[in-house]
């Protein structure tokens, strides 16, 4: 029978039971490479259920640093009796099951395409523990113990580990090391060599950190001075907020007097929570909510007020699968058009896609900046699969010399002097107007803010051309915004090719593999890497320079495409959709195959049409 | 309607009040409502109000959802910011206005359909949360932007314009407001200024969610026969709890009031409110007896008016939050950015 061998390069899935505590078990187990020097890439993938129902961790172990998802399965770890046959039929032929085998099941439950490593750890932890609540959590050290002598992982790094977590709770501490080496002595003992995936001590993790976009986008929002965040819970977005109130908590009190330079609220539904940002964002303070897709289609009405009266608000939308419960806690990229358009009326707003942690970090302190320079909402748009993952990421750098840009802001110096305040004149010609903050000047300054009817200087109208002239302005500031946004990132593959794709967000792993694979097939093309909307020239110009260009994307309606042929105006014949919406994080196999293929065939047809390739 | 500006130029003997301003420096735009809206004569007994505290306007932010009485900030205090911003909202955007900046003082206008119909969720919680502001609803019973439809405080029974009677019953706001945990809440009637001042003034200086309910006849498309929201209906059902005297903090109280008839509520500002009672028995800071009271006076058909209740030692969101005391929009990169130093050690905690 085959056996896989591989070393620093394969593929564990856990199937586990929500609430088991395994969480921090498999985290442990997946750390414990990064500390061999190996990067790894875990995904949950996990219920709407808090306990019970079967849930996955997927560790991607990969020497060559391929943080996407791969696809298939090398080792199983099946600690879920329910799961157990989709769980076994997962497992790439030649591959390993390792289970649990106190009760003995009929062979009619494996594969004999496959390696079967049974340990009896049910009986283990019954032998030595007593308490149901121990048997169960020792239950996930132990077998995290025997894997790390199957696979050859340094017990000393897990050691390690397990002592930075339960740093000065000594209680904690030896039990958990007691059932870590009662694990490892079993398989080093009973289970030699079953395995043949192994790992080596490594040097390609450097200096980089290990976290999930959520905490990161929280604490972008700690550096990028954000005091007032409204929320309502909703997965995959909850843990930003939360993550905010970790840092705020830590970073952001003042020692002396105890007092927040924060305010978190909860509010009752998203309709209240970007109610809070906007009001926030009009009297002066930086402010932002988190959310997922049903969220944005609650907070539209008051997107469209935003952009009209212009106030500075950022929302991250942290996107998963659409409506209802389920698949709402898989990852899509799927609220590109619901966010680029939201709302009533003549709009459009500015999107950010950052591709991972160290990117949601850096944009969500972006966002600030530029949702005040440029008065209008901006928005984060992460997804499932950076936000609640923790991903190998460079580690955040913050320049001490960097301001706030807290845009155009009338002082009460300026307006003493005389300076001319219009609320909606557009004295520099960039299409954005000076403000105010409410109560700056006894006299001057002042003005009522509404959506749509109103004059340069903020007086009430209902004339026709003045409406035009304050929303052509609003375009002009959309111009404007194209050369201030973080720009688009071109990988050139260094030859003529007429081939080339756009993608963006958490696609950027799977994308980056893909590029490599397809690169050593010979297949030439050249990449763009978009990290926001509008979209500038380098986009058109890309497109322009390409006579196939594929949009990778994680959404059934290729979004991002309408938009780019919307907003650039490009023949939707020169756009090619590739597309993964099935809830899991999109994989290089999925993009090189589809690429690949579609390739072969666009070679041929001109050749029948007597064109040259 | 037209917009001509009004002169600014102050005649000698307009009256000024202790920081120097006269009642016109606290007027706004001409009103374009209906000529006899109610909601005309609360603009200007909340222009009587601010006059009569001496705030200075610019110190005071407006906000409102939408609706005609929505619009009536445009009508007061025109050097101040103002917002009319969405319907039923006005809450948040208040609540978020406030957390920016705690050193103004706010002031929500909405309307019954604004709050008790497209807004009430938003209502309940800002009353939950103890924003600070003083939150006027010019109640009328009905839509009166969108022409006569029935709004969710129109009464059982009464009857629209067009004599379609009302089957649904009718939100209590000044109830809901004491349940959701407002610490000031009070009503009063549009069309009896000498009540309402006080409770505007009273309202504006707390220190806390204060809730004014003021009805506000619709002449347009409510205050016919069989309306349970017109002048006469209300006139001949007003049945007062109190009158009210309000005494910033900084003014010595030299009125004598006739002996067992007033009772002091002191603030913990040190301002001071006198209730001259009309209902011997009515304690306005028992919370449980005022809903009681309403509840009694609703079922026969009585509009209670007055101060309803007060809790003197009312706490605001910001105390509740323990923010610091300088305003968030006035906080830079020095107070909020902790720095790459910091950043190094988060990131050595990540690896
Ligand atoms: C989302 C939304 N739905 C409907 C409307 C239309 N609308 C404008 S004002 C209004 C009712 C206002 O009634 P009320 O708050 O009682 O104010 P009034 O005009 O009576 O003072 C409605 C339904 C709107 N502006 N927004
Ligand atoms: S319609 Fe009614 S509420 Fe509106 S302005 Fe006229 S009288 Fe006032
Ligand atoms: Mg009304």
């Amino acid at each position: 029978m085959k056996r896989i061998e591989a070393v620093n390069d394969f593929v564990i899935k856990f199937g586990n039971v929500n609430g088991s505590g395994s969480a921090s078990a498999n985290e442990l187990f997946a750390k414990s490479f990064l500390r061999m020097g190996i990067p790894v890439s875990p995904r949950n993938i996990f219920p709407s259920n808090i306990q019970g129902l079967p849930t996955w961790y997927e560790v991607r172990v990969t020497e060559a640093g391929w943080l996407g998802r791969r696809g298939g399965v090398d080792l199983m770890v099946a600690m879920n009796p329910q799961t157990w046959d989709k769980d076994v039929r997962e497992i790439d032929p030649g591959g390993y099951l390792f289970y649990d085998n106190t009760k003995s099941l009929p062979a009619s439950k494996f594969r004999d395409d496959i390696h079967v490593v049974g340990m009896p750890l049910t009986e283990i932890c019954n032998a030595t523990y007593t308490d149901a609540r121990e048997r169960q959590l020792f239950k996930n050290i132990i077998y995290v113990g025997a894997l790390a002598a199957l696979l050859g992982i340094e017990p000393g790094v897990i050691a390690e580990l397990i002592g930075e977590q339960y740093k000065g709770k000594e209680k904690l501490l030896k039990p958990n090391l007691n059932a870590f080496q009662m694990g490892f002595h079993y398989a080093e003992e009973k289970l030699k060599d079953a395995v043949g995936l192994k790992v080596q001590r490594g040097y390609n993790v450097g200096d980089r950190i290990f976290i999930d976009g959520n905490s990161a986008a929280g604490l972008g929002m700690v550096y990028g001075g954000a005091t007032v965040c409204a929320w309502y819970p909703i997965t995959p977005s909850s843990s930003l907020a939360e993550a905010f109130q970790r840092y705020c908590a830590r970073l952001r009190v003042d020692k002396e007097t105890g007092q927040n330079r924060f305010a978190i609220v909860q509010a009752e539904d998203e309709l209240a929570s970007i109610g809070v940002v906007v009001g926030a964002g009009w009297n002066g303070a930086r402010a932002f909510t988190a959310t997922s897709g049903p969220g944005i289609s609650l907070m539209t009405e008051f997107i469209g007020l935003a952009y009209f009266a212009e106030i500075p608000i950022t929302i991250v939308d942290v996107q998963r699968g659409g409506p209802s419960t389920g698949m709402p806690t898989r990852t899509q990229q799927s609220d590109i058009l619901a966010c680029a358009y939201a709302s009533h009326g003549d709009t459009k707003h500015v999107l950010l896609f950052p591709e991972d942690p160290h990117e949601c970090f850096e944009h969500a302190a972006i966002a600030l900046d530029l949702a005040d320079r440029l008065q209008t909402p901006v928005f984060v748009m992460t997804d499932l699969d950076i936000g609640m993952n923790q991903r190998l990421t460079k580690p955040f750098t913050w320049d001490d010399t960097r301001r706030y840009d807290r845009g155009k802001v009338m002082t009460v110096e300026e307006l003493e002097a005389g300076k001319e305040f219009g609320r909606y004149l557009d004295v520099d010609g960039d299409g954005i107007p000076y403000r105010t903050y409410p109560g700056t000047h006894p006299t001057k300054g002042g003005f009522f803010t509404r959506g749509t009817t109103k004059d340069r200087y903020a007086r009430y109208s209902e004339e026709g051309p003045v409406y035009v002239d304050n929303v052509q302005r609003l375009l002009r500031k959309f111009e404007t915004a194209k050369s201030i946004v973080p720009q688009p990132v071109l990988r050139g593959c260094g030859k003529k090719t007429r081939f080339g794709a756009i993608y963006y967000g958490s696609t950027s792993p799977a994308m980056d593999e893909a590029y490599a694979a397809l690169e050593a097939a010979g297949i030439a093309i050249d990449t763009l890497r978009l990290r926001a909307f509008p979209f500038n020239d380098t986009v058109s110009d890309f497109i322009a320079e390409h006579d196939q260009v594929f949009v990778v994307e994680q959404n059934r309606d290729a979004q991002l495409r309408s938009l780019l042929v919307n907003e650039l105006n490009i023949d939707p014949a020169r756009l090619m959709p590739v597309l993964h919406y099935d809830g899991t994080p999109i994989t290089a196999r999925f993009i090189a195959s589809e690429i690949s293929e579609r390739v072969r065939v666009l070679n041929v047809e001109p050749l029948k049409k007597g064109k040259a390739a | 309607m037209t917009y001509i500006t009004k002169p600014k130029l102050h005649h000698p003997t307009l009256q000024q009040n202790r920081i120097g301003y006269t009642r016109r420096d606290y007027e706004g735009k001409v009103s374009t409502l209906c000529a006899g809206c109610g909601h005309d004569s609360i603009s200007a007994a909340l222009i009587q109000s601010f006059w009569e505290l001496d705030i200075e306007p610019h110190k005071v932010a407006k906000l409102s959802g939408i609706g005609c009485s929505s619009k009536t900030p445009d009508y007061f205090l025109g050097n101040s910011h103002g917002f009319n911003t969405v319907h039923g909202r006005m809450p948040s955007v208040l609540t978020g206005a406030n957390l920016a900046n705690r050193e103004l003082i706010y002031i929500g206008v909405s309307g019954d359909g604004d709050s008790a119909s497209i807004g009430l969720g938003q209502f309940a919680h800002v009353m939950r949360r103890g924003v600070d502001m003083a939150y006027i609803l010019e109640n009328n019973g009905v839509y009166g932007l969108t022409k006569g439809q029935f709004s969710a405080t129109a009464d059982f029974g009464s009857r629209s314009k067009r004599g379609v009677e009302n089957r649904d019953s009718a939100v209590d706001t000044v109830g809901l407001a004491l349940l959701m945990g407002a610490s000031y809440v009070a009503r009063g009637f549009s069309g009896d200024k000498e009540q309402l001042v006080p409770l505007l003034k009273a309202a504006i200086a707390h220190p806390g969610a204060a809730f004014v309910d003021v009805i506000s006849p619709c002449v347009a498309f409510n205050n016919h026969a069989g309306s349970t929201k017109s002048y006469d209906y209300v006139r001949e059902h007003n049945e007062a709890v109190s009158r009210l005297d309000f005494w910033p903090s900084r003014e010595a109280i030299t009125v004598s009031y006739e002996e067992g008839a007033v009772i002091d509520v002191p603030q913990h500002d040190g301002s001071i409110l006198k209730l001259r009672k009309l209902d011997g028995a009515y304690d306005p800071t028992d919370r449980i007896a005022a809903m009681n009271a309403i509840a009694r006076a609703a079922a026969v058909g009585e509009v209670l008016t007055g101060l309803l209740y007060v809790d003197p030692s009312a706490e605001d969101l910001h105390a509740h939050l323990s923010t610091v005391e300088l305003p968030f929009n006035r906080l830079g990169e020095q107070e909020l950015c902790p720095g790459s130093a910091m950043l190094d050690r988060i990131n050595a905690s990540l690896r």
